[in-house]
C-alpha cells in the first residue's frame, strides 16, 4: 500500500495511455494497418472490384461464354423501358414496407422480455432467433405448406370460421403479402437482439423516477424507451430496409416458376438472376443491379437526412 | 523482412496447389481420363455399365462421370466453361442447344461421323436434326421422350367408362373428364396445367397450330390458340384444378395420388409410375387423342464434346460409341428412358410388363421435335408469365395469347440481330 495510492495509479494510467496513443507513422500505426488489412482486402477484392466490374459489363453485351462488347447505354435503355422492372421495383418497395413492420413487433416483445422479475428470458430469445438462423429454403417450404391451397393449415383453421378456401401464394392479389409476412417472421428474432441490447442500455433511474412520477407502463415506454432507443431503431431500419431490398431466395423458393403470380411478386434481385442466369443478359443485368444499389444508396440517404428530426442520441 | 518473406509464401501457396491441379491427361498408367458431365442419377448406373463396356474396347480410356443436379447443370456448365473447366463430354438438350452451337463452344461432329460410319441414320430423323446448327451435327441423340396419355383404368371403371384408345379425339377426351370429375371426392378428370413439353407443346401441334416456325412465334395463330383453349377450357369448366393449385401439387403429383383420371406425361416417367403400386397395377398408358391432327412432341439428350476439350480424340471415341447399339442395349435394359437407336427399345419395352410402353415409340411416326431457337430460353420464359391467368380459370387465353405471340416475336428478332 502506498501512501497516495489514487494519484499513483492515476499517474500510471496516464503513462500507459500516452504510450498507447499512436504517434503518426509510428510502429503502432503501421502494426494497425496490418490489423486491418485482412479486411480491407476482402473489402476491396468482394465488394470493391466486383462493383466497378458491374458497372463497366453495364456497358456490354456479354457473350454467352465469356468475350464482350462495348455498347454504351443500351443495357440502361432497355431495363428502363422494361416494364416487368418497373413492376419489380414496385413489388420489392411493398416487401420493404411489410419488412419494417418486423420493427414495431420487435420492440415491444423486446420491452416485453426486458421486464424486471421475467423468468426464461434466454428461452424465448432463442425461440424468437429460431427462424432467422433457419435456411430461407426451409421457411418457404414448410410456410408453403401451411398456406397450401388444398391441405394447409392456414386454410384448415380459417375453414373453422366460414371462410372460403384461397391459394395465398398462388393468387396474385395475396402472393406478395403471404411471402411478406414470412419474411416479418423470419427476421423478427433478429431486430428482437438489437432491441433487447438497446434497451439494457437505458438506464434504470429514468424509469425508477419516472415511476415515482407516476408514469404507468405506456407513457414509460413512450416517453423513455421509445426515444432513448431511436439510434437502435434507426440502425434496425436501414439494416431492414437494405435486406427487404435485395430479397430473393424466400421468393425463389415459395414461387416456383409456373406460379401464375410470379409477375406480380418477382424482386429485382429475383428479376436480376433470372436476366443473369437463364435469359443470358448479363449486361443488362448488370445494368439492372447497379441501379438497384443507387436505390439503396438514395433511400439510405434519406434515411440518414431524416434522422435528425426523430434519433436522440442520450 | 523475414515476416514479409513468410507472408508471400503463405499467399503463394494455394496458388501453387491449383495450378498444379490442371495438367492431369493422363492416369497413372499413361491412358486418358475423359470427365463425361451430366443431371440425372437415375441414369448412373446405366452409365456405369456403358462405360465399362466401353473401357473393354479402350482399355486405355477411361471415363469418370460428374454429376451435377438438373437445378444447377446449365449455369455451372456455363461458368465451367468460361473458367475452362467443363467436362470433356455432356448431356446437350435442345433449348440449349443452338446458343452452345453458336458460340462455338462444342467440337463439330460431321467429319468424325462420316470418316468412322457413326449409325446416325439408326436414330430418328427429327431428333438428329435437333443436334445439327447450320448443316454440321454437333451431337449424336442417346435416348428420346414422347408424351403420352396416362390414364387410371380404377377411376374409368368407377365411372363406366370404356379407356382411351387410338381411336379418341379431343372430345373424347372432354366427355371422359366431364365424366370422371368427382368435386366431393376433389377428383378431376384432367390435369391441364401449364407445363410445355407435355401439355401446351402437344395441344398446340394437335390443334395444326405451332410454336415456333421459320423464326417466327405461332402463339399468335388462330390455330394455336385453338390449342391452348382446349386446356384451359379444362379448367373452366371444372374438369382440371385450376394452375394456381396446380402450383402447389403438380398435375404428375395428383396423377400418381390418384386424384386426376387423365394426364399428358412423359415416356421417361414410366418408371417412377412403376413404382407406385397402384398405378403399377391400374395405370393405363395411350397415344395423344387426336385434335385436328395427330401429333406429341419428341425430345432427347444428346451427347456433346467440349470444344475446349484437350482429349477430342478420346472423347469422339466415347461419343462414337455411345451412338452405337451396344451402348443403346444396355441403356434400354436399365429402363430408365427410351434408347434412341433403332431396335434396341425391346428391353425397355419388356422392363415394365404391366404398361403398354409401346404407344410411345409409335407416336414417333407424327411426333413433333421440341421447338428451339439460339436463345429459347428468353421465349420461354414468357410463356407462364403471360399465360398463368388464363391457366387459374381467368379467361382471356385468347388475348393473352396474341400477346405471348408479340412479345416471342420480339424475343426472336432481338436474337438474329445478336
Amino acid at each position: 500500500m502506498s501512501v497516495f495510492p489514487a494519484t499513483a495509479a492515476a499517474k500510471a494510467k496516464e503513462r500507459r495511455a500516452s504510450a498507447a496513443a499512436p504517434r503518426p507513422g509510428s510502429r503502432n500505426q503501421r502494426a494497425a494497418y496490418w490489423f486491418i488489412a485482412p479486411l480491407g482486402i476482402g473489402f476491396a477484392l468482394f465488394y470493391f472490384w466486383p462493383l466497378l466490374q458491374t458497372f463497366y459489363f453495364s456497358f456490354t453485351e456479354f457473350g454467352a461464354f465469356g468475350g464482350h462488347t462495348f455498347i454504351g447505354t443500351d443495357n440502361y435503355a432497355r431495363v428502363i423501358q422494361d416494364v416487368t422492372v418497373w413492376q419489380a421495383l414496385v413489388n420489392t418497395l411493398i416487401y420493404s414496407v411489410i419488412g419494417l413492420t418486423a420493427l414495431p413487433i420487435a420492440i415491444v416483445v423486446a420491452s416485453l422480455l426486458n421486464r424486471r422479475g421475467l423468468r426464461g428470458v434466454s428461452v424465448y430469445r432463442a425461440l424468437y432467433f429460431v427462424p432467422f438462423v433457419t435456411l430461407p429454403v426451409a421457411v418457404g417450404l414448410v410456410w408453403n405448406w401451411l398456406y397450401n391451397g388444398d391441405f394447409g393449415l392456414l386454410n384448415e383453421i380459417l375453414g373453422w370460421f366460414g371462410v372460403d378456401r384461397h391459394y395465398w401464394v398462388s393468387d396474385p392479389s395475396t402472393a406478395v403479402y403471404a411471402i411478406g409476412t414470412v419474411m416479418v417472421w423470419s427476421t423478427t428474432g433478429y431486430y428482437l437482439i438489437i432491441f433487447m441490447a438497446g434497451i439494457k442500455g437505458i438506464p434504470q433511474d429514468y424509469y425508477e423516477a419516472a415511476e415515482l412520477d407516476g408514469a404507468g407502463a405506456l407513457r414509460r415506454f413512450f416517453t423513455i424507451t421509445l426515444p432513448l432507443l431511436s439510434p437502435t431503431l434507426f440502425f434496425a431500419s436501414i439494416i431492414c430496409m437494405i435486406n427487404s431490398l435485395q430479397t430473393f431466395d424466400l421468393i425463389y423458393i415459395m414461387m416456383g416458376e409456373k406460379n401464375p403470380a410470379i409477375g406480380d411478386t418477382q424482386s429485382v434481385v429475383g428479376l436480376f438472376y433470372k436476366w443473369a442466369f437463364i435469359e443470358n443478359a448479363q449486361g443488362a443485368a448488370a445494368a439492372l443491379a447497379f441501379l438497384l444499389m443507387v436505390v439503396i444508396a438514395a433511400l439510405t440517404y434519406l434515411q440518414f437526412r431524416l434522422q435528425k428530426r426523430w434519433v436522440h442520441y442520450a | 523482412m523475414r515476416r514479409r518473406t513468410l507472408l508471400g509464401g503463405a499467399l503463394a501457396a494455394p496458388l501453387l496447389a491449383a495450378c498444379s491441379g490442371g495438367g492431369d491427361d493422363t492416369d497413372g498408367g499413361g491412358g486418358t481420363t475423359l470427365t463425361y458431365g451430366m443431371w440425372d442419377p437415375a441414369q448412373v448406373p446405366g452409365m456405369k455399365k456403358i462405360i465399362a463396356a466401353f473401357r473393354k474396347e479402350h482399355p486405355r480410356i477411361s471415363v469418370r462421370i460428374e454429376l451435377t443436379p438438373w437445378a444447377t447443370y446449365w449455369t455451372t456448365l456455363k461458368t465451367s466453361m468460361r473458367g475452362g473447366t467443363a467436362p470433356d463430354v455432356f448431356w446437350m438438350n435442345a433449348v440449349n442447344f443452338q446458343l452452345y452451337a453458336a458460340n462455338g463452344v462444342l467440337e463439330p461432329l460431321s467429319g468424325h461421323i462420316r470418316s468412322d460410319r457413326t449409325p446416325v441414320g439408326s436414330h430418328p430423323e427429327a431428333l438428329v436434326k435437333l443436334y445439327a446448327y447450320e448443316g454440321t451435327q454437333y451431337g449424336l441423340p442417346k435416348d428420346f421422350d414422347t408424351i403420352g396419355l396416362w390414364y387410371n383404368k380404377a377411376l374409368f371403371d368407377k365411372a363406366g367408362i370404356t379407356y382411351p384408345d387410338e381411336s379418341w379425339t379431343w372430345d373424347d377426351v372432354r366427355d371422359a373428364a366431364a365424366e370422371l370429375t368427382d368435386p366431393h371426392e376433389r377428383v378431376h378428370g384432367f390435369a391441364a396445367e401449364m407445363d410445355r413439353q407435355g401439355k401446351i407443346y402437344p395441344a398446340v401441334c394437335g390443334a395444326d397450330g405451332y410454336v415456333l416456325k421459320d423464326g417466327r412465334s405461332g402463339f399468335g395463330e388462330e390455330r394455336s390458340i385453338e390449342g391452348l383453349r382446349f386446356l384451359t377450357d379444362m379448367v373452366d369448366r371444372g374438369w382440371s384444378p385450376p394452375q394456381s393449385a396446380m402450383v402447389e401439387s403438380v398435375g404428375r403429383v395428383r396423377y400418381w395420388s390418384e386424384k386426376v383420371a387423365m394426364n399428358y406425361d412423359l415416356s421417361a416417367m414410366a418408371g417412377q409410375m412403376y413404382a407406385v403400386p397402384a398405378l403399377k397395377d391400374h395405370g393405363g398408358i395411350a397415344v395423344l387423342p387426336k385434335g385436328r391432327r395427330r401429333a406429341t412432341i419428341i425430345h432427347g439428350l444428346a451427347n456433346v464434346i467440349s470444344a475446349k476439350s484437350r482429349k477430342k480424340a478420346a472423347a469422339w471415341q466415347f461419343v462414337h460409341f455411345m451412338a452405337g447399339r451396344e451402348a443403346a442395349e444396355i441403356q434400354a435394359r436399365e429402363g430408365v428412358t427410351i434408347s434412341s437407336y433403332a431396335g434396341t427399345q425391346d428391353a425397355w419395352l419388356t422392363s415394365m410388363p404391366e404398361f403398354d410402353l409401346k404407344h410411345f415409340i409409335e407416336m414417333q411416326k407424327y411426333a413433333v421435335p421440341y421447338p428451339s431457337s439460339k436463345n429459347t430460353a428468353v421465349w420461354e420464359n414468357l410463356q407462364y408469365p403471360i399465360l398463368g391467368a388464363a391457366f387459374s380459370g381467368k379467361g382471356g387465353i385468347e388475348s393473352a395469347a396474341r400477346k405471348l405471340g408479340g412479345q416471342m416475336d420480339r424475343a426472336l428478332k432481338e436474337e438474329r440481330a445478336v
